[in-house]
């Protein structure tokens, strides 16, 4: 359906840097296509990155987030071997769950 | 085609049916991460109806919030914005592009543990006012920048 998210977990510091791009076309809503139609809105609304079970990072996105959404962010704790998951929805209801181990 | 437009017409029929999904989807266990979704802020379509919808009213200055982002950017698609927050107590950082057909572009919920600064890329109509509004211990703090845009990310 979508293409997987690529997720970079890096420790470092005692922490770990997390890099993800999902794959979204993000549409705004705004554009028409050639025959002068509005294409439909079609974006992420939300994304969740957990570690251990533990909510890392919440984020609620409009349509101002461009094509394929990148994120960057540090969180504290996770050691190299552990795993965490970008969940991202979006205003269809498409939802997307990718995993990746801390390096 | 047809049988796409349909459904797209279908499924816009009824915010009913939109939140009848968005209902089911919060029943999954997955899902319980699934922050709030303040709609209202989302389509406000300046920064002063923003902020408000936020409840951030008329956040205070602050020289503790970093941005990091172009001067100038060629590409209005894709905007490169980096946020840091030194306020004591960061809660959440959020985006807001002033001269956006909607100005609020991103919310980030920080959990304790998590470091107050994020990163990402969004797009930009036009030449605008970019700003960063950090809420902490309930209030609200905001810093500015703007970012003159040669080819806005809207329109194609």
């Amino acid at each position: 359906m979508t293409d997987p998210t690529r997720i970079r977990a890096t420790a470092k510091d005692g922490g770990v840097n997390v890099k993800v791009l999902m794959a979204h076309a993000m549409e705004t809503g705004q554009r028409k296509d050639d025959a002068g139609k509005p294409i439909p809105a079609h974006y992420i609304q939300h994304v969740g990155v957990t570690w251990q079970g533990k909510v890392v990072l919440s984020a609620t996105w409009g349509t101002a987030i461009s094509k394929n959404p990148f994120l960057e962010f540090n969180f504290k704790g996770g050691k190299k071997g552990e795993t965490i998951q970008v969940t991202w929805t979006d205003n269809k209801g498409e939802k997307r769950t990718d995993e990746a181990t801390i390096n | 085609m047809d049988q796409t437009r349909r459904n797209v017409l279908k499924a816009g029929g009824g915010a009913s049916l939109f939140a009848l999904l968005a209902a089911a989807g919060m029943l999954q266990p997955g899902t319980a991460l699934a922050a709030d979704r303040n709609q209202k802020a989302f389509e406000a379509k300046n920064l002063k109806d923003a902020l408000d919808a936020l409840g951030a009213g008329s956040p205070i200055n602050s020289n503790d919030i970093v941005m990091t982002a172009p001067e100038i950017a060629e590409n209005g698609a894709v905007v490169p914005i980096g946020a840091v927050s030194k306020v004591p107590g960061t809660e959440s950082i959020a985006i807001l592009i002033a001269k956006n057909p909607t100005a609020l572009a991103a919310s980030f919920d920080i959990p304790a543990g998590t470091e107050p600064a994020v990163s990402t890329r969004v797009k930009m109509a036009e030449t605008s006012e970019v700003h960063v509004l950090v809420k902490a211990q309930g209030k609200y703090y905001m810093t500015k920048k703007e970012i003159k845009v040669t080819i806005g990310g809207c329109g194609g």
